[in-house]
């Protein structure tokens, strides 16, 4: 279901701010959406557009080479805000197969990983380091070695980043989460059981369907 | 070992300890909306698997809904598509719903504790980062997305890791005009949008205890806007006051037992906290935005800020951007600031208790010249109960719509919008570029000074309207 992410080589783009929210990433007004994919065309749509549609030619994402990254680097806190997966699916959509930045949103973090982006955290001067190679384009093209946990910059020096083991693990084979949990289906089970036995005061919704 | 009411519910909700610390945790309660939702029911279906339990999941639509004519026809096309999905995979999966015409609709954070649905000791969740609002109730409650909403159907369960425990501490007593928005945005403006990553946070001091149910769930709403997972507020009489007698609430011996367990669940006495925060409630004032991030919080006798007093070059610099976005200037006074909407509704601020405190301000004014005010109920029953006391009659005679529930113009899905450059009072949670419709200007607000800037058509303190 996931694609697997094992090791990425590519062009990274720089966007030097913080506590980019889930909003800017993809606007509320796209999420009127019953699908997952097409919303890449979207994404940051207020700062890569004119409001006559015409694309803002100073926005990292419409200059060459960056058209085509698929690492983002920005400042502190990114994914702030709306819990939205659409933000992942958009990011994704555009081609973002990795985020790197100092800081994340607990939930944009989270929602990274279930979408097969490698959301990595790197103190700042690091990130602005790696936003300077960045900035040199289709020449300096960044790798991402999840296997062995490091960044390799342009020059071939490396830098190790933390990643949690299971989520890691997830991430290496393409796993699907929901197979896994029910493989703990029994555990699931007997904890219901116990609730109902221990604890019958426990309400449950029942009503006709539609209220 | 001492624990926090933090630990307490997750330590009762874990179903299995995974090897590396991931914990296998149970959930009591999905709530379902349009917007996060169908993506989740489509995995579903693909994978042929089931949905664990309809009897502890419930959906209303909200986020897309107009609040005009429910009568008529919804005209944009994708948001009915969205409504229309939604009854179609309630009915196919068997979910309990809330349909639009229905009373019990609204905002899905209002309908949760409103119905008994959301209960102390719970653990709660759903597609919306707002979820944090019902850790109000005494209950763990966080926002997920698809992702895990499509987990939690198919297992009632998240892999999850432990937070780490914060305690707010608000000391001493508010002075008069000031609210639970007021304590909150002091709170986001003291400790920054990203303050409380990692955490869950827990709100204490006599301050809190005195706010009734309503200020803990605006307190809690916007604890996600500090970056918390969540927000809680230990249970107590006014919380048990509050659950007992509602539709999906435990009733009579159940409800005494219930109560038991709901008494156990407060921070031991020497439980240790990983963060600890500290107000005095006796500092607050009416409190209001400037910027475009929900940390940019200003008292109402405050000035917007001055890049060139920022050390940071890089914090000039995005100080400068947000007052060329908002249109304001270095060193103004934010009182007297002219304002085009006042938006009072939304998640955080549309109970009943926010529209009498709206309402107080509004009667016998009117809405200045210029001025758009909307009042959207949190739900229908918030609607009906406000009809049953009059307020709608004194906001429509005050020049206020009156308007059906729904998310409104929090976040402009559905018709109501800000058009490009107008600035807005918005009693909602997010002053972010675009929020409230493509460029917008949004200043965060209490229900009494949103009112209070609608009549004045500009912010003003709202304590000197008496």
């Amino acid at each position: 279901m996931m694609d697997k992410f094992t090791t990425l080589t590519a062009i990274a783009a720089p966007l030097p701010v913080e506590n980019i929210d889930t909003d800017q990433i993809i606007p509320a007004r796209f999420l009127k959406t019953i699908q997952r994919s097409g919303l890449g065309k979207n994404a940051f749509a207020a700062q890569r557009y004119n409001e006559d549609g015409s694309e803002k030619p100073d926005f990292v994402l419409n200059k060459e080479p960056f058209r085509k990254a698929e690492i983002l680097i920005t400042f502190e806190n990114l994914g702030c805000g709306s819990s939205r997966e659409h933000a992942p699916w958009a990011l994704l959509d555009f081609g973002i197969r990795c985020v790197i930045a100092p800081s994340f949103a607990d939930i944009f973090f989270n929602n990274c990983f279930k979408n097969g982006i490698l959301p990595i955290r790197l103190p700042r001067e690091i990130c602005e380091t790696l936003m300077e190679d960045a900035q040199m384009g289709a020449n300096a093209r960044i790798t991402i070695d999840l296997e062995n946990q490091v960044v390799q910059r342009p020059d071939g020096s490396t830098l190790p980043f933390e990643v949690d083991s299971f989520r890691k693990h997830m991430l290496i084979e393409g796993l699907d989460d929901i197979g896994q949990t029910l493989q703990h289906d029994s555990a699931i089970q007997s904890f219901e059981q116990k609730r109902q036995r221990d604890e019958s005061w426990r309400p449950t919704i029942v009503m006709e369907t539609v209220s | 070992m001492a624990r926090t009411l933090f630990d307490k519910i997750w330590d009762d909700h874990v179903v299995e300890r995974l090897p590396d610390g991931t914990c296998i945790l149970y959930i009591d309660r999905h709530l379902l909306h349009e917007v996060t939702s169908p993506q989740a029911f489509e995995g579903l279906r693909m994978s042929g698997r089931r949905l664990r339990r309809a009897d502890a999941t419930v959906a209303v639509v909200d986020h897309n809904v107009p609040t005009s004519d429910r009568s008529l026809p919804i005209e944009e096309p994708e948001s009915r598509l969205q409504i229309e999905t939604l009854e179609k995979n309630v009915a196919e999966f068997g979910v309990p719903y809330f349909k639009l015409r229905s009373k019990d609709q609204g905002i899905v954070h209002v309908v949760g504790p409103e119905q008994g649905i959301s209960l102390p000791g719970m653990t709660i969740v759903c597609g919306d980062s707002h979820t944090s609002t019902h850790g109000a109730m005494g209950a763990l409650a966080f926002g997920i997305g698809t992702s895990e909403v499509e987990h939690v159907m198919a297992t009632q369960t998240l892999l999850q890791k432990p937070a780490k425990n914060m305690r707010i501490t608000v000391s001493g007593h508010v002075g008069p005009g000031v609210t639970a928005k007021d304590i909150m945005l002091a709170i986001i403006g003291k400790i920054g949008t990203a303050g409380g990553t990692g955490h869950v946070m827990e709100f204490a001091g006599d301050a809190i205890r005195a706010l009734d149910m309503a200020g803990r769930m605006t307190l809690c709403n916007m604890s996600i806007e500090a970056g918390a997972r969540a927000g809680l507020v230990a249970p107590d009489e006014t919380t048990f006051a509050y659950v007992e007698g509602r539709r999906f609430a435990p009733k009579g011996e159940d409800f005494d037992k219930a109560c038991a367990y709901w008494r156990t669940l407060v921070s031991d006495s020497d439980a240790v906290f990983d963060t600890e925060v500290t107000l005095d409630a006796a500092d607050i004032k009416p409190n209001l935005t400037w910027g475009t991030s929900p940390e940019d919080v200003i008292g109402i006798d405050g000035v917007v800020p001055d890049p060139a007093s920022c050390n940071d070059p890089a914090r000039a610099r995005q100080v400068q951007r947000m007052l060329d976005y908002m249109g304001l200037e270095a060193g103004q006074k934010i009182a007297g600031t002219k304002i085009d909407v006042a938006f009072i509704g939304s998640c955080t601020n549309s109970r009943i208790e926010d529209l009498r405190a709206a309402a107080a301000v509004a009667k016998g004014r009117h809405v200045a010249p210029g001025v758009r005010a909307m009042v959207v109920p949190g739900s229908g029953n918030v609607k009906a109960a406000a009809e049953a006391e009059g307020l709608d009659l004194i906001f429509r005679e005050a020049g206020f719509e009156w308007r059906e529930a729904g998310c409104s113009m929090c976040l402009g899905m559905n018709p109501d919008k800000l058009t490009s450059g107008q600035r807005c009072a918005s009693t909602s949670n997010r002053n972010f570029e675009g929020r409230q419709g493509p460029g917008g200007r949004t200043h965060l607000c209490s229900p009494a000074m949103a009112a209070a800037a609608a009549v004045s058509g500009c912010f003003v303190d709202v304590r000197e309207m008496a």
